[in-house]
Parts: structure tokens; C-alpha cells; sequence
């Protein structure tokens, strides 16, 4: 075993850890601190893939963004005084669905014959990105953006309610 | 090196992990944060797929840049909409959130 394999498997084991965690942890809030852990591990892999630019807007944008709005609204919306069961009823079929997708998924990605060269990792250049970003993608780029600005301008609308309330 | 069979083994797993928390939780806030997840899982597919198949175009990385802005998107939507259920009716489980349930 080389040792990009060992640092893969313990990047791996952190990150299916941290999966492992949201789904089951009992507290909400464990869940969420989880769901952090499992998320600086994909930035790892990213490493991995040789893609810094990706790991470096996984840290910025889920590790100090998106976690932090998902702490807020569980603040925001009691959820810990909440009584009942954390799962649903449906939990069995759950598992089941879950075991029987990861199946399939595993025994079609070992059954493929992958073409090209899958033994090692091409590193793309960062300036390649920007540049791709900027000409090929340009339009896309716009309309992620301008969903962008729609997106956080319902979620403020959303959130602020009616006049006089 | 790696194997591109390696991630993505473990992209299959984190998908699974979401997968079932998304079918199993009943609180709002929790099924978002497993569709996290299964987003993560997609996006290591994509970069594993465009830097080991095809790292001339490496659409793979522009896409997961893609999927990246429109799950924080996602994720600023869905907690206002499950602030205003809150607001509006004090609940945040999914499954009493059945007034338009026949």
C-alpha cells in the first residue's frame, strides 16, 4: 500500500465517520458538528484529486457558511425541545433502501471497465479554471449568480414575515 | 496512486449515509443537513471523474463549482422556509406538517 492509499483511507474513515454521525447521532446539535467533520473530510479528498481551488471553497463556503445557517436554525427553531422520537417510523425501510442503493452502486462502479488512465490523478491547473469560468462557462457563471441573488433574497423575505408582525 | 474505484466507492457510501438519513429523520433541519451529504457525495464523483477520465476539459471541476453555489443556494431557501413553519405553526418535524396531506 503506498501512502497516498493509507492517507486516502484515513480521509475516508474521518468522512464516513462524520456520515455516519449526522444520521445517527441523538442530539441535533452532535449532528450538526458531524455534518462538519464529514465535510472537512471531503475538502481532504479534494486534496486528494488534486483540486485545492475545491477544497478551499468546501472550507469557506460549508464549513463557514452553510453550517453555521444550519446552527442557526436549529437555535431558531427549538429544535432540541422537541419530544418524540428523532426518526420516523419508516426507519426499517430506510435502512433497507439505503443498503440495497450502495449495493448496486458498489458492484456496478467494481464491474465497470473504467476507460482512460484511472490510476492516477491529472492536476488541473487553477488558472485553467478561472479561465474556463470566465470564457467557456461564462454564461452559466451569470446564471448561478443571478440565482444566487434570487435565492437570498427569498430566503430574506421568507424569513423577515409581514409588515406589522 | 489511487484508483478512481476508491472514490468512488466512498462518494456510493456518503450517498447511502444521506439516503437513509433522509428517508429515516423527521426533523426538517436534519433531513436538509443528510441532503448535504448526498450532495458532497456527487460532487466527489464529478471531480473524480474529470480529473482521472477527461482532465483536458475538467468539466467535472467547473460543475462541482456549480453544485456547490446552488446547494448554498438551497440550503439559505430551505431554513427560511423552515423558519416560517415555525413561526407560523410551531412545528419542525416533516410528518406534521400535513395540512395539504389527503
Amino acid at each position: 500500500m503506498t501512502y497516498e492509499e493509507a492517507v486516502f483511507y484515513v480521509i475516508a474513515a474521518v468522512t464516513v465517520a462524520g456520515g455516519l454521525g449526522v444520521v445517527t447521532a441523538r442530539n441535533v446539535v452532535h449532528s450538526a458538528l458531524f455534518l462538519i467533520l464529514a465535510l472537512m473530510g471531503v475538502a481532504g479528498v479534494f486534496v486528494l484529486l488534486a483540486s485545492e481551488f475545491l477544497a478551499i471553497v468546501q472550507v469557506l463556503v460549508y464549513g463557514g457558511a452553510v453550517t453555521i445557517l444550519i446552527l442557526f436554525a436549529m437555535m431558531l427553531t427549538r429544535v432540541r425541545d422537541i419530544d418524540g422520537p428523532i426518526d420516523g417510523p419508516q426507519r426499517p425501510i430506510a435502512v433497507l433502501a439505503a443498503a440495497v442503493f450502495l449495493g448496486t452502486t458498489v458492484l456496478a462502479v467494481k464491474e465497470t471497465a473504467w476507460r482512460g488512465n484511472t490510476e492516477e490523478a491529472t492536476v488541473v491547473d487553477i488558472n485553467q479554471i478561472g479561465d474556463a469560468l470566465f470564457t467557456t462557462w461564462a454564461m452559466p457563471f451569470e446564471i448561478a449568480s443571478l440565482v444566487l441573488m434570487v435565492a437570498l433574497v427569498g430566503a430574506i423575505v421568507l424569513a423577515r414575515g409581514e409588515e406589522g408582525e | 496512486m489511487i484508483p478512481i474505484d476508491n472514490f468512488l466507492v466512498l462518494s456510493a457510501i456518503l450517498f447511502s449515509l444521506g439516503m437513509y438519513g433522509v428517508l429515516a429523520r423527521r426533523n426538517a433541519v436534519l433531513i436538509l443537513m443528510s441532503v448535504e451529504l448526498m450532495l458532497q457525495a456527487v460532487v466527489i464523483n464529478f471531480v473524480a471523474f474529470a480529473v482521472y477520465l477527461d482532465p483536458e476539459a475538467f468539466t467535472g471541476i467547473i460543475f462541482a463549482v456549480f453544485v456547490i453555489v446552488i446547494a448554498a443556494a438551497e440550503a439559505g431557501l430551505a431554513l427560511a422556509i423552515i423558519l416560517r413553519l415555525f413561526r407560523n405553526r410551531q412545528i419542525s418535524n416533516v410528518d406534521e406538517a400535513n395540512l395539504m396531506k389527503w
